[in-house]
């Protein structure tokens, strides 16, 4: 088995993809902690479901690069969803519900409408799934990503303690004089560009679990911020690396096989946190 | 010196009013308590105190030297800190992030400040541990020192002993009354009209009727009269317990009683001491 996986890691594409795989496994556990503790785990969800209706516009306008209209479209959703998170009539999780049903449907409506592909039931599962567009990554496609990790990482530790600040406790912040519109705004805009990215890797629905399974299974074993942090992201990294090996040598799935070492992670860490919990 | 000064301030949301004609002076060393009833605005008048809310019409004049990032505010608590997972170390070093501005670290100074803070509150030794795991008590005093790494004039306390038991809403009130002596000023919203009575200097009481002067005024005027027979008929045997025990032991002299059983004991002659003194302003 060891050697069929030195055969594949000669491969480009496979070191492509784990190396893609791992940075967005990166970046979405840092600020998972942060939606999780905000009461926004489903923004992944929502945010994704409006990419993939955006997609579909840009496929039935045949536009060549569909990020130019998918990435603004979903920045705006995302500062929408977060900025009216507080003092709003239609609550966060009802907020992020319509708005990511709404997409859904809209999004597989006009691909049925105006769809020129023959193959509609495939195209939709594949975005909605993650297709095996991981493996088939270019290289200006992994430099981009690469760029992308790299400032969204520099980003998270430079605001490390605003975040923190804007997290724990929103009112406090803003009476002490940090600028907690501003943060928001900057946690929406990371957070919608790492949809957008990892949608490539695992699609739209199984978005919502890269966010939080990391940070909730860290929740259950540490107990400061900067360890629950920390210990996600590593354990987010592991989970994507285990996923994409375990798929290319069992010939599985790649999103669905990333979620489900993730959920095994959760269990071993509920697990762990009850006995050091006793 | 005078801090805080409202002239003709109007407060509410979307500006529509919810309180209005306040007009009130906070100097430098005084303990002034908000009273009222639910829905008369405390909240709404402290946030916009705290410049979170424009007021709808007025203005409050900061005088003092006092920056908007030295005031140090405890709010009520969310359900969000309930299981959040951070150290007390964390949280309280956090109430230092108003004077880093854009710089992203905190340094050597605002360190010590906070631990210097947590020693005043008497949570050192839980320095390293989960705030989720802590008694409503001692989460209160985390937050109280995060609010004293913001500030060292100026603290705005809303309701800070809700949902504690007597003898921790006692020690909260102690503590206030410490750092009051220490010579920070104190704006508190309180349920809990024997308390305030007690401890403050001031009272400013928002709802039908609004009043501002010193507590002895207070309990002469007719604002006072009816808010403090109310609590006495009925705001006593609902959340009136926590109020009058704590609101007791302080009477004595300040002084900290450090047993509980001891403020315990103290409780049930200076209630009634209370209810009489309550008779003598009718």
């Amino acid at each position: 088995m060891i050697e069929k996986l030195i055969i594949y890691l000669q491969y480009p594409f496979v070191r492509n993809a784990l190396i893609v795989g791992m940075l967005i496994a990166l970046c979405s556990s840092l600020f998972g902690v942060t939606l999780v503790l905000k009461r926004f785990s489903f923004i992944g969800d929502g945010l994704s479901h409006v990419a993939f209706g955006a997609m579909s516009i840009g496929a039935v306008l045949n536009l060549t690069n569909e990020m130019l209209l998918v990435m603004p479209i979903t920045v705006i959703s995302a500062v929408l969803l977060l900025r009216t998170g507080q003092d709003t009539k239609i609550k966060g999780d009802a907020a992020i519900a319509m708005i990511s049903v709404g997409a859904l449907a809209f999004g597989y409506l006009i691909m049925n409408i105006f769809s020129t592909s023959a193959n509609l039931a495939g195209d939709v599962c594949s975005s909605l799934f993650g297709s095996v567009s991981i493996l088939t990554l270019t290289t200006s496609e992994v430099y981009l990503c690469v760029v992308m990790s790299v400032i969204v990482v520099a980003a998270f530790v430079f605001f490390y303690n605003k975040i923190f600040a804007v997290t724990f406790d929103e009112t406090f912040a803003n009476a002490a004089g940090t600028k907690t519109d501003r943060y928001n705004l900057l946690i929406a805009v990371i957070i919608a560009v790492i949809i957008v990215l990892a949608m490539n890797l695992v699609g739209s629905l199984l978005i919502s679990a890269l966010v939080i399974f990391p940070a909730l299974s860290a929740m259950r074993v540490f107990d400061s911020f900067k360890r629950v942090t920390v210990f996600s992201a590593i354990l987010s990294v592991l989970c994507a690396f285990f996923g994409i090996l375990i798929s290319i040598l069992a010939g599985t799935p790649v999103g669905s096989t990333i979620v489900a070492v993730d959920v095994a992670a959760f269990a071993v860490c509920c697990a762990v946190g009850r006995v050091v919990g006793e | 010196m005078t801090l805080l000064c409202a002239q003709q301030l109007s407060v509410g949301y979307d500006s529509r009013s919810v309180v209005g004609n306040l007009n009130f002076t906070v100097n430098e060393g005084d303990y002034l308590c908000i009273v009222g009833e639910n829905g008369s605005g405390k909240t709404t008048l402290m946030r916009t105190l705290l410049r979170l809310h424009e007021p709808v019409s007025g203005k409050i004049i900061i005088g003092g030297g006092l920056k908007r990032n030295e005031i140090g505010y405890l709010p009520q608590q969310t359900v969000v800190q309930k299981d959040f997972p951070a150290s007390v170390r964390e949280i309280v070093v956090s109430g230092c992030q108003g004077r880093c501005g854009l710089r992203p670290f905190y340094n050597k100074e605002e360190k010590r400040l906070a631990e210097e803070n947590m020693e005043r509150m008497h949570i050192s030794s839980l320095a390293d541990r989960c705030y989720r795991d802590l008694s409503g008590g001692q989460q209160q005093r985390v937050l109280l020192a995060r609010a004293l790494c913001a500030t060292r004039k100026i603290l705005l306390l809303d309701e800070p002993v809700t949902g504690l038991d007597p003898m921790a809403a006692a020690e909260m009130y102690d503590l206030v009354s410490e750092l009051n002596k220490e010579g920070i000023t104190i704006i508190m919203i309180s349920h809990d009209i024997v308390a305030a009575v007690r401890y403050a200097t001031h009272i400013l009481h928002i709802g039908s009727k609004v009043f501002f002067g010193t507590k002895e005024e207070y309990l002469e005027s007719d604002a006072g009269k009816v808010f403090a027979s109310d609590d006495e008929d009925n705001g006593s045997a609902v959340s009136g317990e926590a109020g009058v025990d704590s609101g007791e032991v302080s009477a004595v002299s300040g002084k900290v009683s450090d047993s509980g059983r001891d403020s315990m004991d103290k409780n049930a002659p200076r209630q009634r001491e209370g209810d009489s003194e309550g008779e003598g302003t009718r």
